[in-house]
């Protein structure tokens, strides 16, 4: 087992690139290989390889019997899942947008979640439920949302975000061997961004940030999507002279908290970025963790950037508005640090 | 067959002095928050349960303490998760509409009309894909007929042939309101158009809810697939413990009529006094061991410790 953080990947031999989309799909293979009770349930999951391709191939692996087609039944088959994991299984339950979460809130967050505390510790929820988040797709308001703040939410939960293909693949093989359940969110535009991944078997633990780039002046906390977004907005702010830091939490929950309070105090300057909606969400939680942790010391306003408070538009120059972008987070920054 | 009855006999009957007793510490002020009690409806869950095997599974509801009963849960830690003590079922930390027992297959009690309904598919899917020849009996109210995941679970049941019985409890009313208000169609329709084999009995004859249920039971186990038992019966008393004054949504007569004719413990006592397989006197010892036993059991409830308040972070994550 080899544990790093992904700026010192490049220099391991065995290091492959990989797009994140395989990454996702070597960790289930590899899980699948060594655990017969891992099975996915999904909706165009087998010979579709579902509806980004990114399990293709797999069931002509592992079968029909592991890799299941659903019907058009979210609430069924998350459900089914979450009975079959009570039960002796360990189910991934794909469900293909983000989006449709909304259709499996009472089996997520009234019933997986509650079960092993309502029962006092005697059942267990072994599920990993992969969704998709991240807008830009031009898929217009229910095919484009973030909603990873929604089971941040609820105790019993686990919500893993990750940003590059080492992350994905060591954090859903966690996920995987996890005995809660956990929802594990991809973002559908990163699917084809490559990155090392060392061929030697790693996990990832739930709940450690990941240093992305080290900096003095200013922490960006970046979740998913937004974490290239922080490191692009780095190398512009490198150009005026504004060190920043990218520091990328991996898992709003467990959440480290020490890594981002003691980034904060070091440079003294914070924004969060997530791209769920920035009101009431991730970012809104990471701002008060740096807020009670680092206030002494701040020498500026934490600042949340997330996605703009409306239905997410199809019209391209509408929908590119409602993100964050390199250039605005430069802007905030450069203020921020009174360039 | 005797021995059979008389067991049902008694499954009944202690679901039936459990409920009272629960009644009872409600209206003490023993008990924190409300119950809802099963009483009147004992011949479903004690006919099926008969049914079942100790490691067959069942999902319950809110409803539920019959169905615990009936699987095997033993009546003193019942009474202790009711009044959420450390002891209980599940640590205090479930209550009265969340007991959970693994060692009898108790999947759990679920507070979400309709709730269990997939998971119930999910562990059905657990014993076929593992080969373990356990069946699932999926118990739900007719109020849950209103709820799309049921749908989705029979269709995904059958499509999948999993070992499940989906066991409707027509009580008649959905809450506060007769189910003819709330439910379009015949109710045995809906689960025969996905295919499933569909049955229907006198709920509160528990001779007749065993004798259909057990070769749905084998039929599943067989791996011929998922059946639906709709069983006709009525809820005795309100909705919850607190609610007594029901005159707005259902007839005083109406009430007598089920109570005085249709009650499942009468139906079955009778029967066994006509067929000379018990007397009276027999029924009558039973009756006074298990309420000794019951009175036992609620007083060592309520003599149990709380949990200590730190326990509140415990059992949050596996």
């Amino acid at each position: 087992m080899v544990s790093l953080s992904n700026h010192e990947l490049t220099a391991v031999a065995g290091v492959r690139e990989l797009t994140f989309g395989e990454a996702v799909k070597e960790a289930i293979a590899e899980e699948m290989r060594r655990d017969d009770r891992v099975v996915l349930f999904g909706e165009d999951v087998a010979e579709a390889g579902t509806a980004f391709k990114v399990l293709a191939g797999l069931v002509q692996e592992f079968g029909p019997q592991r890799i299941i087609d659903t019907p058009i039944s979210e609430a069924g088959f998350t459900g089914l899942g979450v009975g079959a994991a009570m039960t002796g299984m360990r189910p991934i339950v794909d469900i293909m947008f983000g989006d449709f979460l909304t259709l499996v809130m009472d089996q997520l967050a009234n019933q997986a979640a509650k079960i092993h505390y309502m029962s006092g510790g005697k059942w267990k929820v072994p599920l990993v439920v992969r969704a998709t988040l991240g807008a830009t797709r031009r898929s217009a308001a229910q095919h484009s949302q973030s909603l990873h703040a929604w089971p941040s939410h609820i105790p019993g939960l686990k919500v893993v975000v990750p940003s590059t293909p080492y992350d994905a693949k060591g954090l859903m093989k966690t996920a995987i061997r996890d005995d809660n359940p956990v929802v594990l969110f991809e973002d559908k535009m990163q699917y084809k961004l490559k990155g090392p991944v060392p061929s030697e078997e790693y996990t990832i633990p739930l709940g450690v940030a990941d240093v992305k780039r080290e900096g003095r002046d200013i922490t960006l906390v970046a979740t998913s999507s937004m974490v290239q977004v922080a490191l692009g907005a780095a190398t512009l702010l490198e150009e005026i002279g504004v060190s920043a830091e990218v520091v990328d939490p991996r898992t709003t929950w467990p959440l480290d908290e020490q890594t981002i309070v003691e980034s904060v105090k070091k440079t003294s300057r914070a924004i969060v970025m997530d791209e769920g909606y920035g009101r009431y969400g991730v970012a809104a939680e990471l701002a008060a963790v740096i807020a009670q942790g680092a206030f002494y010391n701040l020498d500026a306003p934490v600042t949340r950037m997330g996605a703009m408070h409306v239905p997410i538009p199809f019209s391209p120059p509408l929908e590119d508005a409602t993100l964050p972008t390199e250039r605005a987070v430069f802007e905030t920054a450069r203020k921020l640090c009174g360039r | 067959m005797t021995d059979r009855l008389l067991h049902m006999y008694r499954q009944m009957l202690a679901i039936r002095l459990f409920e009272e007793r629960v009644n009872d510490l409600y209206t003490r002020a023993l008990m924190p928050g409300l119950a809802h009690l099963y009483i009147g409806e004992e011949a479903v869950a004690a006919g099926v349960c008969e049914a079942l095997r100790r490691d067959d599974y069942i999902t319950s509801t809110h409803r539920g303490h019959g169905h615990c009963l009936a699987k095997g849960a033993l009546p003193d830690l019942m009474f202790a998760e009711l009044l959420g003590k450390k002891a209980g079922y599940c640590k205090g930390k479930g209550g009265s509409m969340h007991i959970a027992d693994p060692d009898t297959g108790n999947l759990g009690a679920n507070a979400i009309v309709g709730g269990s309904a997939a998971l119930a598919a999910g562990a059905a899917f657990s014993s076929k894909y593992l080969k373990l020849d356990r069946v699932v009996a999926c118990f739900f109210g007719e109020g849950a007929l209103g709820q799309g995941v049921l749908y989705e679970s029979m269709n995904l049941a059958q499509l999948w042939t999993l070992p499940i019985i989906y066991v409707c409890e027509n009580n008649q009313y959905n809450e506060y309101t007769h189910f003819s208000e709330t439910t379009a169609g015949e109710i045995a329709a809906r689960p025969a158009a996905f295919g499933l084999a569909v049955a229907s009995v006198d709920g509160q004859d528990v001779r007749a809810v065993y004798d259909t249920t057990a070769p749905l039971v084998e039929r599943a186990r067989k791996g011929d697939g998922p059946a639906f038992l709709l069983c006709d019966t009525y809820r005795f008393r309100g909705h919850h413990v607190g609610d007594i004054s029901r005159d707005y949504y259902r007839a005083k007569h109406e009430e007598q009529r089920w109570t005085s004719e249709r009650d499942p413990l009468a139906i079955l006592s009778a029967h066994l006094v006509e067929q000379q397989a018990a007397d009276r006197a027999a029924l009558d010892r039973m009756a006074a061991e298990l309420t000794a036993q019951m009175d036992a059991a609620m007083q060592w409830a309520i003599d149990a410790p709380y949990p200590s308040p730190d326990e509140v972070t415990e059992d949050v994550y596996a």
